[in-house]
């Protein structure tokens, strides 16, 4: 009998579709393999870099050659670890796009197929509202959009808002949107590339300033071969007049993703930040090392919202993207206020820690996580809230869903320094288990250096109840719908604070993810 | 004309103990049946077993439903096919929406049917419409389904998702249980409102006070799994003036 159940619930695994493992077959050019000097020179020539940073560069690169990768991940498969000699650091099309005309049609297909918009007469309303915008115009569309989202998400409507993408192509930025309306009201959204031309010194005084450039193995390996990523700067008082985005994609085999994203906060400024991720399905491994640093000075807001879907591996935990991101965000300023939201649902490993160190006086930082593992995935996520300022809080809600084979961990530190008079900070921590073979764990750290702080930690784990799914089924929807729709209810919490055109989206991707979960 | 529900010697135990012994009940279209019966009789693990629970072993005995077999089908399918289970205990469904739930089942049962889903804004006026006619106030609906509902709340959210469904068959497990008479009134009310003559239903419960509000046209009469009596009104007055004792049950039938 139990062996009966494994082979339904493996066969119903080998259904689980990865809706974006298809490749653009185009023209790329490649840095030559391995990592070396002679690697990261090529990068910054491509880039035609100034001197300081590739001098900064070749730093990292002689300090991460000292580092020993970490092996307190929790990883009860393992894993082989990446070759570095083994993988390029550099693919790009062959063909430098300048306008949207310029850009290879196969390139816009590909952004289309992904439901990402790159011409700027759309709106980013989700896959299937970015279509529909298209063909029966945007009223109706809008309306319609607004009124699924109540139902998707429970979420009360608001007008779907406009949004502008930089596209990230492999190692290059392909097309930034809106750029010229942004740059109407002062915002600065182009590559980092771009950035490292038009405003050198902005680069210059912030990059490395959050995560320096040895901070961790793979941020001083992001730090010396980062390819391209978005640049982000809102000048002071501003409201940023739309949401930004960022979409990243692999494409080329064989290569590595080093995405090295910065964004400031001016003071009084606010801006929502979101960014999107996937990838081939493939045989092989594949690296997405990368590092985002935000900058909050006084009384700024950053909200940065992420969906990750790389691709996960199949079912025996062959392939998969390497997801080893170092995230973090300096409430510079008093009264500053930085809040992390996640979905994770893809990739064969991750680490990462999206943290916030709440340096300025009643600043403010929020940590909203999903993430999911199914097959054999293994995630290793969580945050740090690093109290140094008073009268400084921290909220942290992270749901873990663990299905299939996957093991989720949640690994995080509340340091309350002794500078922090009244740090308060709340975590609440829950667990969803799908099955018997897949696992949760947590790893909660809490160091308080100063007596007048207070620190609260909830933490659950529970199975799906069997009286929630037959008051599901005797309704009519079936086992695998209903799966899927009370775990949307476990995710509510943090698909809240969602943009409402990705909470949708999350909703779907999470359904998806949990395809042939139950046997 | 096939009967809506044809049950025939069912027995039914969970692990080594009988629960039901040699079911016979018989319901047409249009007509509404009462099951009566003391506490552990069986007639809880009735309306389960029929909306299609899977923890208890049929071990002898046919129902059929519309003529066609009905113990191979799962849960889902027999509501699909119009089966509904008004639960004595709603389930909580923490972050679901009463809304979104409710979205679900509908576009199931239209799956099932071959039928597009319906869009939002003809899903919207269906849900206006049945909480009109089962008198809910809407507002319920944007709430998580029976999370912090009050009793009566439950009960009331059960009827309209019965309306909603559109049930061939409706099987009330006590909904009357810890309702107040304004609850009462508005379940019966929103049953009544159904009735016509398609539609099927059974009602579950141990007090005869529901039967004064939803009338049936049969009673039955649940001891230690088997039916040990039918007929009309004259069966819940009896119990109502006697309690059980006639069947060596000393418990009352009045609430």
């Amino acid at each position: 009998m139990a062996t009966q159940d494994q082979e339904v619930l493996d066969l119903a695994e080998s259904r689980r579709d990865y809706k974006y493992g298809w490749t653009t077959d185009i023209e790329q050019e490649f840095a030559p393999i391995g990592l070396s000097e002679d690697t990261v020179r090529f990068i910054s020539a491509k880039k035609n870099e100034p001197e300081w940073l590739l001098e900064w560069r070749l730093k990292a690169l002689r300090l991460f050659t000292k580092m020993t990768c970490p092996e307190w991940p929790f990883l009860p498969y393992g894993y082989e670890k990446p070759d570095f000699q083994a993988i390029s650091y550099w693919a790009a099309p062959k063909q430098g796009p300048k306008s949207l005309d310029e850009i290879d049609p196969r390139i816009l297909e590909t952004y289309a197929k992904l439901g990402i918009p790159l011409e700027e007469a759309k709106v980013l309303l989700g896959v299937e509202g970015a279509a529909a915008s298209a063909a029966e115009g945007k009223a109706k569309a809008k309306a319609m959009a607004a009124a699924q989202a109540e139902f998707e998400t429970g979420a009360v409507s608001a007008e779907p808002r406009k949004v502008a993408v930089d596209a990230v192509f492999d190692s290059v930025s392909v097309k930034t949107t809106f750029q010229d309306e942004l740059a109407r009201a002062g915002v600065i959204f182009c590559s980092i590339s771009e950035a490292t031309h038009s405003h050198p010194d902005l680069v210059r005084k912030y990059l490395g300033s959050v995560v320096p450039v040895a901070d961790n193995y793979y941020a001083a390996l992001n730090s010396a071969v980062f390819s391209d990523g978005s640049f982000v700067y809102i000048p002071k008082g501003c409201k940023c007049p739309m949401d930004l985005s960022t979409y990243f994609r692999i494409n080329a085999k064989g290569t590595g993703q080093f995405e090295r994203t910065l964004i400031i906060a001016d003071e009084g400024s606010e801006v929502c930040y979101l960014e999107g991720c996937t990838a081939p399905q493939r045989d092989e491994n594949q690296l997405h090392a990368a590092v985002v640093e935000l900058v909050a000075h006084k009384g700024a807001k950053i909200k940065y919202s992420t969906i990750q879907n790389w691709y996960p591996g199949d079912e025996n935990g062959k392939g998969g993207i390497f997801n080893f991101v170092t995230k973090r965000g300096l409430c510079e300023g008093d009264d500053s206020h930085i809040s992390w939201t996640q979905v994770e649902t893809g990739s064969a490993i991750t680490w990462k820690y999206p943290s916030v160190v709440l340096k300025g006086d009643r600043s403010k930082g929020e940590f909203y996580s999903v993430a999911l593992t199914n097959l054999r995935q293994q995630a290793d996520t969580g945050t740090k809230m690093i109290h140094i300022g008073r009268d400084t809080s921290s909220h942290i809600i992270s749901k873990g869903i663990s299905a299939g084979h996957g093991h989720n961990t949640y690994r995080g530190l509340v340091e309350v320094r002794k500078t922090a008079t009244n740090a308060r900070n709340f975590t609440q921590c829950d667990s969803l288990l799908i099955g018997d073979q897949c696992g949760a764990h947590t790893f909660p750290y809490i160091d308080v250096r100063n007596q007048t702080a207070t620190c609260e930690h909830e933490a659950s784990t529970t199975k799906i109840a069997e009286d929630q799914m037959f008051y599901c089924t005797a309704r009519g929807i079936s086992e695998e719908d209903a799966v899927s729709l009370l775990v949307n209810g476990f995710c509510k919490q943090v698909f809240s604070e969602l943009p409402m055109e990705f909470a949708v989206e999350a909703n779907k991707l999470l359904a998806v993810s949990l395809e042939g979960s139950v046997g | 004309m096939t009967p809506l529900l044809q049950i025939d010697n069912l027995h039914a135990s969970v692990g080594e103990v009988s629960i039901l012994k040699g079911i016979n009940l018989t319901i047409n279209p249009g007509e509404v049946h009462a099951i009566m019966g003391p506490n552990g009789s069986g007639k809880s693990t009735l309306s389960q077993i029929l909306a299609g629970k899977e923890d208890y072993a049929i071990t002898q005995g046919t129902v059929a439903y519309n003529g066609k077999d009905l113990l191979g089908l799962g849960p889902d399918e027999r509501a699909n096919e119009g089966i509904f289970l008004a639960f004595q205990y709603p389930v909580e469904i923490p972050g679901v929406s009463a809304m979104q739930f409710l979205k679900a089942a509908v576009n199931a049962k239209r799956k099932h049917h071959g039928e597009e889903e319906l869009d939002a804004g003809s899903m919207l006026k269906l849900f206006r419409e049945k909480a009109a006619q089962v008198k809910i106030n809407p507002e319920m609906l944007k709430r998580n389904v029976n999370e912090g509902f009050s009793g009566g709340e439950k009960k009331r959210f059960e009827i309209f998702q019965m309306a909603v469904l559109d049930s061939v068959l409706g099987i009330l497990d006590e909904s009357d249980s810890g309702l107040d008479i304004d609850a009462l009134k508005v379940v019966s009310d929103g049953v009544n409102s159904m009735r016509n003559g398609k539609r099927g239903f059974l009602l579950v419960t141990h007090y005869q006070r529901l039967l004064e509000h939803i009338v049936p046209d049969f009673i039955h009469v649940l001891v230690k799994g088997r039916i040990v009596e039918s007929g009309g009104r004259e069966v819940a007055l009896e119990l109502e003036k006697n309690g059980y004792a006639k069947y060596g049950i000393y418990q009352p039938a009045k609430h």
